[in-house]
């Protein structure tokens, strides 16, 4: 049962991380219907981010938990700003070519980014430290949970109702909304497409960060190519619960996280990509659109 | 009759799609609190015609004006944004509706205040008096609208629920929350039966009325248009072939030509 529990829990974490990506994935698709393949170079820029401020501001002499907060909002904004810049210099200036060409943009800018990160840091695995000690009253289940999970798991939470509410209920959100379901009438409405696309980049770009920052405090080491893969994954989350829907792409995530889990847990870990992808292509013959997906009509 | 003030002046307006002129030199003004009329054959440009001064086209040539009421200025409307366009003062509705399906009734509204207030993201999430006030009033304002146009019975529905003459009226109630001073309605009574025809009728009058909105109006259906509009332009491939006052479009021969063909001249 402990066993059980533990990939249970495994999975969650795993899971939360997919959904704060994936969260980036399905937003930008859901407002300019583009796969931001750079997305997952943001999540490990804000890890490396958060390292390097970390280190830095360890010299103050903080303790961990504040160490983790603060560099935690430093690789917020930074990758924010990354996020930002990408969309105006990789995809605006496309944003009226045909599809593809703002696609092949996106994967240049993952491949450029990933090889700066290489260059200007290493290719080499760089030691995280661990800023957060167990927490007291996880003692007693700390063999199935540890409190690092437990911090994904609760900040993946409270960043998903944050980002429901904001876009259920603030004017921005109403206006992003509005721009995904129709572009030119949201504009002949006078709203900012730009500045509502710009805040969409930015938002993605602080959740992709958030999860960085977390998965790197977990696990304990980070390297140039730890985006490429989690990006991937998270994009396939976003397919699977529906991409285009928020809370399909945080569905999708913990799917995915738990199948990835329990494969490794009880098959074997050479078979935890075998099981995640197969999950993939088993649901998307029986709803192509994903699980929360709508299959879209085509605007007139 | 005293002098009325022009609010939207269009000079020579053309429009080129590859080698297809599908505006050729039109020249139409409207004046505040006039409704004026654009008819013509299907395919005629109209349409085009409002994608030219909304922004939606870059047309290839001629000169768009608008001058605010109020206001002691010229806005050329050309290579705007539409955006920037509808901050200026002009609202428009789609023949095809072109609702927010999955938004309610009142979000739909709600949305359409975007540009005329203020507070931006960081507002929103911080929400001091100021901000809340500002919301309130959004909130007032737009219910204000919906009551206007008679569909306060459904702020919460979502607006893919409501029948069809109501969405068009919720069209106009959208357009008209960006406080526009000239309204652009494509086809408003398409679709509807002569009841909801002539309650539009109504509607369109109150609206030029009560907010003192001048309007420009594409219509098919010539009861309508005869009974509302004080000038009526016609549009035949790309091409102004006349204007002027309902009796006058009415009796115009190239006018029934155009509609009618030439077999049936007579």
């Amino acid at each position: 049962m402990d066993y059980f529990l533990e990939l249970f829990f495994g999975g969650l974490t795993r899971g939360s991380i997919y959904a704060l990506i994936a969260l980036g994935y399905t937003m930008v698709y859901g407002i300019i219907e583009l796969i931001n393949f750079a997305h997952g170079e943001i999540y490990m820029i804000g890890a490396f981010t958060a390292l390097i401020a970390a280190s830095a501001l360890s010299l103050l002499g903080l303790n961990g938990p504040a160490l983790l907060i603060l560099a935690g909002l430093i690789a917020v904004i930074y990758s924010a700003a990354y996020g930002y810049t990408i969309e105006k210099v990789a995809y605006k200036p496309l944003r009226k070519a045909q599809r593809l060409s703002p696609l092949i943009s996106a994967i240049g800018m993952s491949i450029f980014l990933q090889n700066y990160v290489l260059l200007a840091q290493t290719s080499d695995f760089l030691s995280f430290p661990t800023l957060v000690d167990e927490f007291a009253f996880m003692e007693p289940v700390s063999h199935i949970m540890r409190s690092s999970e437990l911090l994904i798991v609760a900040t993946t939470l409270v960043s998903t109702v944050l980002l429901t509410l904001f876009i259920k209920f603030s004017r921005m959100g109403k206006a992003m909304r509005a721009t995904a379901q129709d572009k030119t009438m949201a504009m002949l409405l006078g709203i900012n497409i730009n500045r509502v696309i710009s805040v969409t980049f930015i938002i993605g770009s602080g959740l992709a960060a958030i999860g960085g920052v977390l998965i790197s405090n977990h696990i304990g080491q980070i390297n140039f190519y730890i985006g490429f893969i989690a990006g991937i994954k998270a994009f396939t989350a976003a397919v699977l619960g529906g991409i285009g829907s928020v809370p399909g792409a945080v569905l999708g995530g913990l799917i995915l996280g738990w199948t990835e889990s329990f494969a490794t847990g009880y098959v074997s870990s050479d078979y935890e990509d075998v099981f995640a992808f197969g999950l993939l292509v088993f649901i998307l013959i029986f709803r192509p659109a994903g699980i929360l997906g709508r299959s879209t009509k085509d605007k007139v | 009759m005293r002098e009325m003030l022009q609010v939207l002046d269009i000079q020579q307006l053309t429009m080129d799609f590859g080698g297809l002129r599908a505006i050729d030199g039109v020249d139409l003004e409207v004046r505040q609190g006039e409704i004026v009329a654009l008819i013509g054959p299907n395919g005629a440009g109209k349409t085009t015609f409002f994608n030219c001064v909304t922004g939606v086209y870059e047309p290839t040539g001629g000169r768009m004006t608008v001058r605010p009421p109020g206001k002691n200025v010229a806005v050329r409307l050309n290579r705007l944004k539409p955006n920037i366009i509808t901050e200026h003062g002009l609202a428009r509705t789609f023949q095809n509706i072109r609702l927010f399906q999955n938004m309610t009734v009142l979000e739909n509204v709600m949305v359409a205040r975007h540009c005329r207030t203020r507070s931006g993201i960081l507002g929103a999430i911080f929400k001091n008096a100021g901000n809340r006030r500002e919301e309130q009033e959004i909130v007032d304002f737009s219910y204000g609208l919906l009551e206007k146009v008679g569909l306060q019975m459904h702020v919460n529905d979502l607006a893919r629920e409501l029948p069809y003459g109501a969405q068009r009226r919720l069209e106009i109630a959208r357009a008209l929350a960006t406080e526009p001073f000239l309204l652009l309605l494509d086809e408003p009574a398409a679709g509807m039966n002569p009841r909801e025809t002539s309650e539009l009728d109504a509607l369109i009058t109150r609206i030029r009325d009560d907010e003192g909105v001048s309007i420009l109006l594409i219509e098919h259906d010539m009861k309508l248009v005869m009974s509302i509009s004080q000038r009526i332009y016609v549009m035949d491939y790309g091409r102004l072939i006349a204007q002027g006052t309902p009796k006058e479009i009415a009796e115009n021969p190239n006018v029934i030509k155009a509609y009618l063909g030439e077999t049936f001249d007579a």
